[in-house]
């Protein structure tokens, strides 16, 4: 039975002893398409990308990906699992003791026992599909931001993989980067596809790309849509967010006793 | 660095380190320990062995011919019971003779053998029959005292 | 104020007490997954090349200051009694049985043992070993086993070159420069220093001191929280850590080796 869903995520709920981060989370992602997760600073996203790719075991709901239970699966499975998965971390996380290519030809070289010419050509095809194929003999460390980030991309769908996740791929990035970034998350996703889940708080770029959107705060969704649905939501969160309000929901100030009371204004002794 | 001249400096490292064990093991230490298959064990009793250790050398003409293997206290005859390891290559006659001696003024102790005239040769687990202990200096001060007071009372 | 200050030592001995249990399936975790370690002993060579080659330089010389300062002192010492010529054997076992594995263990903990904490703590605050686990790798596996045995591996190379060099040390300066008697060094030294008891119980300690310093830190690397601070925070530890355990470990095997002697 094929199903059109490659990730179900069901009444999810994940925390840290008394501290609840995630609460009764329900998402699904279709094939092919980029869904985004969006809200603010530490409210959960990249916890949610973690619970899918199987790196932490959620404490409520179900994780299926490909109808596989993630939190259900033993060790070989979830390597299993893994290898159709691929992930963006938010700095590019590539290994700095070997090259671009070697970077790329890593789960190559790990998961098949294709020759070194075969690995040769793929490593080159992938570094081509993100423009960086001439960087291939560059370290880490002399690329760029969004060189690194193009590279850890060319290596994250090395294997082909069904699944990719994106964490905050837009983070500090220079307009002209932030449009080569989001143009290529779509050109992959559409071309080889895949499925992405882009956890970002790019508002802009991500509204240009995807196809559905999930907004979390404090750990539960509190909208959810497609990018027109988004912009024209009357939702006070979404609101403020997509346009960048400075007060809303998620209000300017930190929570503190009354302005007065702090400067002591009237009431000071003799 | 690429991976040829990476293999080349681990792999002189290495060679070098074993041929740092290898230096120590045979130019600084001594490989000394007489295998069992090559050697045999006598038996020596003293009164006093002094400051005899296992693993002592047996000098024969000054020659290290093997070692102290074991000392035991016989509870019987009140006597030390030294078991010598000798070498099979050198066969001592039956009569031969050990004492206990030490290697300097105040040196480590080792016990000397001293052929005797038998043409019968001493087997395994034989008995050494003639002892000389070791001298202690408590002893010998006693003696000195006794004899110069000897020499001085009767006129 | 009291039951506060009694409140956190009691938590401190309890984290204490969770760490160590934390350290020890780390430990057997990386011998279980040390197959690849062998199996790709390339992965291994390459580290072999980062905390032994690279040690060599520290180790070699500081190793020939060592013997050449036991050969003066020892000298000095010694001529008041009228020994000199037992210079060769002070001079040959104190490097054998103590200072050998010792100190080439203080100075593999400092060098070797700290740049192996700072590598894997940055390699986690970078995401990379959170990256190579997504990619169904396991980082134990292929980063901290492999560290390991070139650890093991390159301790008592290092603690063997030591002592040769302190031994060459010693003879630089008591043959060559003060006089001794060259015949008699050498051969005092081999009456004196014997293979089972001396070198044989030297290597085992550099082995145990090897697997001890190379566990913490490649434990505090892995476990230290992942920003600059706690990276730093993790090296520290790890020299300081090791460092005493390589001091309590040599009393604790010297103990047992030696007792059988008298």
């Amino acid at each position: 039975m094929q199903n059109d869903n490659l990730v179900e995520i069901e009444q999810l709920a994940f925390g840290y002893g008394a501290r609840s981060i995630l609460t009764n989370i329900n998402l699904t992602a279709k094939r092919g398409q980029v869904v985004a997760i969006m809200g603010s600073s530490g409210c959960g996203k990249t916890t949610l990308l973690r619970l899918i790719g199987g790196q932490l075991k959620p404490s409520q709901g179900v994780v299926r990906v490909a109808g596989e239970t993630v939190g259900e699966l033993d060790q070989a499975g979830l390597y299993r699992l893994r290898r159709k998965m691929g992930m963006l971390f938010q700095f590019g996380a590539l290994f700095t003791d070997m090259s671009v290519f070697d970077n790329v030809a890593f789960q190559l070289r790990e998961h098949t026992d294709l020759p070194e010419d075969a690995i040769h050509d793929l490593v080159l095809m992938k570094l081509h599909a993100v423009g960086l194929r001439g960087a291939a003999q560059l370290m880490p460390a002399e690329l760029s931001g969004g060189m690194a980030r193009r590279v850890a991309l060319a290596r994250a769908i090395a294997l082909e993989p069904m699944l990719v996740m994106y964490d905050e791929p837009f983070a500090g990035l220079d307009p002209i980067s932030l449009g080569v970034t989001g143009n290529l998350i779509r050109r992959l996703t559409d071309t080889l596809g895949l499925t992405s889940i882009v956890v970002t708080h790019d508002v802009h770029e991500s509204l240009k790309i995807v196809d559905y959107i999930y907004f979390i705060s404090d750990g539960v969704i509190v909208a959810e849509g497609t990018a027109d649905e988004m912009r024209a939501s009357g939702l006070p969160y979404v609101h403020q967010f997509v346009h960048g309000e400075a007060d809303g929901p998620v209000p300017f100030h930190y929570p503190a006793p009354s302005y007065a009371d702090d400067l002591k204004l009237g009431g000071r002794g003799a | 660095m690429n991976k040829t001249v990476l293999d080349l400096w681990v792999g002189l490292f290495v060679i070098t380190g074993i041929a740092a064990l290898l230096f120590l093991a045979l130019k600084v230490g001594s490989t000394s320990a007489i295998k069992s298959s090559d050697s045999y064990e006598v038996v020596a009793r003293f009164e006093n062995i002094g400051g005899l250790k296992p693993r002592a050398p047996v000098k024969s003409a000054g020659v290290v011919v093997g070692r102290v293997a074991d000392i035991q206290f016989d509870n019987k005859s009140y006597e030390a019971a030294v078991t010598l390891r000798l070498d099979k290559r050198y066969a001592f006659p039956k009569d031969s003779s050990a004492a206990i001696m030490t290697s300097g003024l105040l040196g480590e102790q080792y016990v000397d053998l001293e052929a005797g005239g038998d043409s019968a040769k001493l087997k395994e687990h034989d008995r050494i029959l003639i002892t000389q202990d070791a001298v202690v200096l408590e002893n010998l001060i006693g003696r000195f005292l006794y004899g110069k007071a000897q020499e001085g009372a009767p006129k | 104020m009291l039951k506060q200050a009694i409140e956190n030592l009691g938590n401190r001995t309890i984290q204490g007490v969770w760490r160590i249990g934390f350290a020890s399936r780390f430990f057997l975790a990386m011998l279980l997954h040390s197959g690849t370690a062998f199996r790709r002993f390339g992965l291994t060579i390459r580290e072999l090349y980062f905390t032994g080659v690279l040690s060599l330089i520290i180790i070699l010389v500081s190793g020939l200051f060592v013997g050449m300062v036991l050969g003066l002192q020892g000298y000095e010492t010694l001529q008041r009694f009228g020994s000199e010529s037992a210079l060769g054997t002070l001079v040959a076992l104190s490097l054998v049985r103590e200072l050998g594995p010792v100190l080439a263990g203080l100075l593999f903990a400092s060098r070797a043992g700290s740049a192996i904490t700072a590598e894997i703590g940055l390699m986690k605050a970078t995401e990379q070993l959170s990256a190579m686990e997504m990619m169904a790798v396991d980082p134990i596996a292929r980063v901290v086993a492999p560290r390991f045995w070139a650890g093991v591996i390159s301790m008592p190379l290092l603690a063997a070159l030591f002592s040769g060099m302190g031994i060459f040390g010693g003879y630089l300066v008591g043959v060559k420069l003060i006089g001794v008697d060259e015949g008699t060094f050498w051969s005092q030294m081999q009456s004196s220093v014997d293979f089972q008891q001396d070198i044989i119980n030297g290597v085992i300690k550099s082995v145990v001191f090897g697997v001890a310093v190379t566990t913490i830190a490649l434990f505090e690397g892995y476990d230290a929280p992942p920003t600059a601070e706690g990276v730093s925070g993790a090296t520290t530890r790890t020299v300081v850590t090791s460092s005493l355990a390589v001091l309590a470990l040599d009393f604790v095997l010297t103990a047992f080796m030696f007792r059988g002697l008298n």
